[in-house]
């Protein structure tokens, strides 16, 4: 099966920061996502999960080893191309201009035709099913200023559902959300790599999140990759101490026997 | 609705809208004329000659197709401007685009050009050279590592404005102390008719910016996502960027070149559209463009009447509209969305 994108040693560094630190680099770094997996990124902050982002959406193009996205080298393909293939779900979304939630969830469609002047019939139906998938319907005519962090959420993941991607890429997908909506959430990226065969690329710091929906977890510490494989795998107490440097216990979630982590505080009690 | 067809009636009204000014335009001037005779000398029945016919073809339809013109480019270069900065606030004239475009023009002016067909390309060809020069400081004066913070444009933009106006003092006190008083009137911005070969010329100059602007319509809405998340959804951001930015230079510098810095319309009208019809630009950049044609229009109509025989600078008039709105606005919106 070819993978919907993989990283063949790929490396990056950013011009010489402007506050005098060191560069920050992406060493060396492989892997790959086939479809209908979830693949966890996780890892400390600083770890190169943004960056790696920002290398599959191609705003930033990698100086040493190659992208590929189902089997074509990302360099040679378009911006629109990228874009049809490759969604990104961000945290957030800026609100200068209110737009409304369906212009903002038909701005998915501009990659299927970056020509086009307004949107077609066929572009509006795109949209409104993916208002629905994530039940922002009834928000449709509402501007986006006036919803709270967690509508503003599903309308963003609306939108990135309206591109048709055959890879997501949720950034931190629960960072605004209550117990409640990181519940339907879950629920939701289930349904939908069941459904549509969708690749997920899941970037978080929450680890429980990450181990509870990621068919693969991939741990990166310092721009490089520092252990891959299943939840089991990689939620390694010795591991994760390592990596961000405080005293943890790996358990097993009471309901879903899936690996959790909690922090052992550091005065010890 | 579809889209397409919401545009349609917007512009079918604001065309409406336009054309009734228009009407009240062409009938009152400080010249009287009978509304009869207008009427019979646009259907060509009137006589064909005599001061009536040269105060209604000679003076009063090319100043309101000049004053059509300057308010229609505006407005789109204001729209055009806002966009691209994501700041409502921007504007020619607030950004100091009209101050560089102006100085290009009185460079222009001083060294002989006038108002032939070869000159106004000239002098248009200078404002556009004046307004991308500034626009560039402006946007390298104001830009840091996270963008464009909204104080520290609009900063950069009097600065360059002033630095501009004091150009425009000395080329004009070393050339000739005479003709000051003249392109003081003109730098406030005055509506004259302009010859038809020079309309011309102004006209496809302005069709040319509205052009670079209206065709990125669509990838600006997304722009408003910021630059990573524009290319996120597949915009080439820089190229939309830079011909955004080249068609609202375009656009304020022939209205320069024309009929001199003439400041506010671009913030008031595209605002007050944005405010009416929400802000996809595909809808708001047409609209701007009938809706400022009309707006400077009534502007420049209420000029030349109001003190007649005397004028007014229609410059002076869309100031004492527009610093108002300036206010109400810096102290609303930008007061919450800048850092």
């Amino acid at each position: 099966m070819t993978p919907l994108c993989e990283f063949r040693h790929v490396g990056f560094a950013y011009p010489v920061g402007a506050h005098g630190r060191p560069p920050f680099e992406i060493r060396d770094l492989s892997f790959s996502l086939v479809p209908g997996e979830v693949l966890g990124l996780i890892g400390p902050n600083a770890a190169g999960k943004t960056t790696v982002i920002r290398l599959l959406s191609r705003v930033l193009d990698p100086s040493r080893g190659e992208i590929f996205l189902a089997g074509r080298q990302a360099s040679r393909l378009g911006r629109a191309a990228v874009a049809r293939q490759v969604a990104i779900v961000p945290q957030d979304v800026p609100q200068g201009f209110p737009y409304t939630v369906e212009q903002l969830v038909l701005m998915g469609r501009f990659p299927h035709a970056p020509g086009r002047f307004f949107e077609n019939r066929e572009d509006l139906e795109i949209a409104r099913e993916a208002m629905a998938i994530t039940g922002v319907e009834t928000l449709a005519a509402e501007p986006l200023d006036r919803l709270s962090g967690g509508e503003r959420q599903r309308v963003v993941l609306a939108r990135a559902l309206a591109q048709r991607p055959r890879l997501l890429v949720l950034d931190e997908p629960t960072a605004h959300l209550d117990l409640r909506y990181q519940a339907e959430c879950v629920a939701l990226l289930r349904r939908l790599h069941k459904d549509d065969g969708l690749g997920i690329l899941l970037v978080s710091h929450d680890l429980n999140l990450a181990a509870e929906v990621s068919d693969r977890l991939l741990l990166m510490a310092g721009g490089a990759a520092v252990s891959a494989g299943t939840p089991e795998d990689v939620m390694q107490e010795s591991v994760l101490e390592a990596v961000y440097g405080c005293r943890v216990v790996v358990d097993k979630h009471p309901a879903t026997r899936r690996p959790t982590v909690n922090v052992v505080w550091p005065d010890g009690r | 609705m579809t889209g397409g067809a919401r545009l349609a009636w917007i512009c079918g009204g604001l065309f409406v809208i336009l054309s009734v000014v228009a009407l009240g335009s062409l009938l009152v001037g400080a010249a009287p004329v009978p509304p009869g005779t207008v009427f019979d000398l646009i259907t060509g029945r009137g006589p064909g000659q005599g001061t009536e016919r040269t105060v209604v073809f000679a003076i009063r339809l090319p100043r309101i197709a000049a004053a059509v013109l300057a308010g229609a480019a505006l407005a789109v270069a204001g729209a055009g401007f806002q966009g691209l900065t994501r700041n409502p606030l921007a504007d020619p004239s607030i950004l100091g685009v009209s101050g560089g475009a102006a100085f290009g023009v009185v460079l222009g002016q001083v060294s002989g050009l006038g108002q032939g067909i070869v000159e106004g390309l000239g002098l248009t060809a200078l404002g556009f050279a004046g307004a991308l020069v500034a626009g560039a400081a402006v946007y390298l004066i104001a830009s840091t590592a996270g963008g464009l913070p909204v104080h520290t444009l609009l900063l950069a933009g009097v600065i360059v404005g002033i630095f501009f106006s004091a150009a425009i003092t000395v080329l004009i006190s070393i050339v000739d102390t005479n003709r000051l008083g003249g392109v003081i009137h003109w730098l406030l911005g005055s509506v004259a008719p302009i010859p038809p070969g020079a309309l011309g010329v102004f006209a496809l100059a302005t069709a040319a910016g509205l052009w670079l602007v209206l065709g990125q319509a669509r990838a600006l809405n997304l722009l408003a996502l910021g630059d990573e998340g524009a290319l996120e959804l597949g915009v080439d951001a820089q190229r939309v960027k830079r011909r955004i930015f080249a068609g609202a230079a375009l656009l304020t510098g022939t209205v320069v070149a024309f009929v001199g810095p003439i400041g506010f319309v671009g913030l008031v009208v595209p605002q007050a559209l944005r405010m009416l019809l929400g802000p996809d630009n595909r809808v708001l950049v047409p609209a701007a463009l009938l809706a400022g044609g009309a707006f400077l229009l009534a502007a420049d109509t209420l000029a030349r009447t109001v003190v007649a025989p005397a004028e007014l600078s229609v410059g002076v008039l869309t100031s004492f509209c527009g610093a108002p709105v300036f206010i109400w606005l810096l102290r609303s919106r930008a007061g919450r969305t800048s850092p």
